[in-house]
């Protein structure tokens, strides 16, 4: 193939560069130079005190020191992590159940496409739109409290935004609305891509259906799901919308639903430039660790079809 | 879960029993899944007929009433620029729907069909670059912005989409399989020229790709919250995900709930109309692009 290319088309190869100028630039000014000036940010002292512009001054690594031992950096990854937990677990033993389902030839469930639909449609809902929706619907005086009271299930409504582990469930609980159906969708597409021969040979052996699923399924499904799990954090760690308009960017009660990019955003808002700077880096240096696994797992993979 | 192991003649008939017990319980989960979606959508729906008064004072209902047209124009008529926002909003999302997908596919294009010496490491480098997240590079694109005076502009919300390395990846792989390069042998034959190529045969070819790209990257700015929130203050720039926050940031008690509602469903069901009529192609889109947020 490469044979002919060669010959012929040598001419015409320029235009591959040519081709490449826009996403080239545009990746180097709105991209790459703004990487560049935030890293270099990191290393000053840049802030308003007041009115009063302090720096900025040159103090190499002490933003970072100071996110760790004074800041709350530790406190707000934590409820970053416990938010996205209590999202991810349910999403993932739903998304395995539903795709294994879809994806049972033997099962034939009807309105699949109806039932698919469905299931996708919260993630393309605005997620502020979607989060303030919450908030109303679960406020004290709110249709979910009177329905509750209604139902004599509650005496009186129940504060559910001065709950910390009721917000945390809130937050927790949207996004698992959000994301569990493009997990389904992906999870069944690669239950689909087992050789079905697998199966029908493990059903002749006299496999039950829970049998079939943990030991061929699950298995043969491990790239797959560990690739949903770290881009799953990745979206977790950048989880703001939800919790910045649920608790009006305050992470109330007690800063407890403050999530990582909210806390970016405060100091962006406060111009407190060399805070953010640090901020992002170690942001940066977190997710950049998470994307290098998630390249390792489906990069050769991805090669072996190129070749092909 | 039910034990179909023994398909031999004595048993087929249980077996055939367990199947529908099976069927069942996937029916039964698969409707209270598919609630668990929709409730919330359906109490907004019901909630923006009703007015400020029966929703304070008369609890949940399950039928809707007949204020919804009120509420609406109450809307319209508020402090808050609503339609302005909604007009805001498409421009962004459509500018950024087109550019995206044009030159993600002139991008894939040129590592597709051109032999050259840097091509190997260009596209390890897309795909390396691939994860970072926005919110990262947020600060110095900030500062960048404001340095460039394009503060309260759509420029910065909609050029940055021509770099989008999720698309690419979505374009590469589509044309591996729909873009035969001796087509392009061909025209080139008859005598077209590069650029002509890529805009009367290789965009018309990509039109499924580029149509179910366009509807991802159209929703994802819809949706978009972090970076206008950033960028855009001036009252006549916003688009709707600010104005959301806005109406969450003002003193909640103050408002006409069935305006709050109303304002609610007015960002989220234009995008639940247009998904229904184009779900079969969204839904196709996830599973092929498999990368996504």
């Amino acid at each position: 193939m490469s044979k002919v290319k060669r010959g012929k088309v040598v001419r015409y190869n320029r235009w591959g560069y040519i081709f490449l100028i826009p996403f080239m630039v545009t990746f180097i000014i709105f991209q790459l130079i703004p990487l560049c000036t935030t890293i270099y940010n990191s290393f000053f002292e840049n802030y308003m005190s007041g009115l009063k512009q302090v720096g900025p001054t040159f103090i190499g690594l002490e933003n970072y020191k100071t996110l760790i031992t004074e800041g709350d950096l530790g406190k707000y990854f934590t409820n970053t992590l416990i938010v996205w937990l209590i999202g991810f677990v349910p999403q993932i033993i739903l998304s395995l159940l539903l795709g294994a389902w879809f994806s049972d030839p033997s099962l034939r469930l009807k309105g699949q496409r109806f039932f698919k639909t469905v299931i996708y449609l919260p993630n393309l809902i605005m997620a502020s739109a979607f989060s303030m929706l919450f908030f109303t619907l679960f406020s004290d005086g709110g249709p979910i409290n009177s329905m509750l009271v209604q139902a004599g299930i509650l005496s009186e409504p129940f504060k559910f935004f001065s709950s910390i582990s009721a917000t945390r469930i809130l937050i927790g609980f949207m996004n698992f609305v959000m994301w569990f159906g493009n997990t389904t969708i992906l999870l069944m597409a690669g239950m689909m891509g087992i050789d079905p021969s697998l199966f029908e040979a493990a059903e002749v052996d006299g496999a039950t259906p829970r049998q079939i699923f943990w030991k061929i399924t699950l298995p043969l499904l491990r790239p797959i799901l560990v690739y949903v799990l770290i881009t799953s954090l990745i979206g977790g760690l950048q989880m703001f919308d939800v919790p910045q308009i649920l608790t009006n960017g305050e992470g109330s009660p007690v800063r407890s639903s403050m999530t990582l990019i909210m806390y970016l955003n405060k100091h962006l808002y406060s111009k407190n430039y060399g805070m953010a700077g640090a901020l992002s880096v170690y942001l940066f240096i977190l997710t950049g660790i998470l994307s290098f696994i998630v390249f390792k797992l489906t990069g050769p993979q991805k090669e072996k079809k190129e070749k092909k | 879960m039910a034990d179909q192991t023994n398909m031999n003649i004595n048993n087929r008939k249980s077996a055939g029993a367990h199947m529908r017990a099976r069927r069942t319980v996937c029916y039964i989960v698969l409707v209270l899944v598919s609630i668990m979606c929709l409730f919330w959508f359906y109490v907004l729906l019901i909630n923006a007929t009703r007015s400020h008064g029966d929703l304070t004072t008369k609890g949940f209902t399950a039928v809707p009433s007949g204020y919804l047209i009120q509420n609406l124009n109450s809307l319209f008529h508020s402090s808050q620029p609503v339609l302005r926002g909604m007009v805001n909003s498409i421009l962004v999302s459509g500018l950024t729907a087109a550019l995206c997908v044009y030159f993600s596919a002139m991008t894939a294009y040129a590592l597709h069909a051109y032999d050259f010496a840097l091509k190997n490491f260009l596209f390890t480098f897309i795909l390396a670059i691939m994860m970072i997240p926005t919110q990262v590079t947020a600060l110095g694109f900030l500062q960048l912005i404001r340095g460039m005076k394009l503060e309260d502009n759509f420029i910065p919300l909609v050029i940055p989409a021509i770099a989008s390395p999720v698309v690419f990846f979505y374009m590469k792989q589509y044309m591996e399989s729909a873009l035969p390069l001796a087509l392009l042998e061909a025209a080139r034959i008859d005598g077209a020229g590069e650029i002509r190529i890529f805009n009367s045969i290789v965009i018309p070819l990509m039109k499924p790709a580029l149509a179910v790209q366009a509807i991802f990257s159209f929703v994802s700015s819809w949706n978009n919250y972090f970076t206008p929130q950033l960028i855009l203050h001036e009252n006549n720039k916003k688009t709707l995900p600010i104005l959301i926050a806005n109406l969450r940031s003002a003193d909640f008690l103050k408002f006409d709930m069935g305006q709050v509602y109303a304002m609610i469903a007015f960002s989220i069901f234009p995008v639940i109309v247009v998904y229904l009529i184009l779900s079969k192609y969204i839904v196709s889109g996830v599973a092929l692009g498999g990368v996504k947020g």
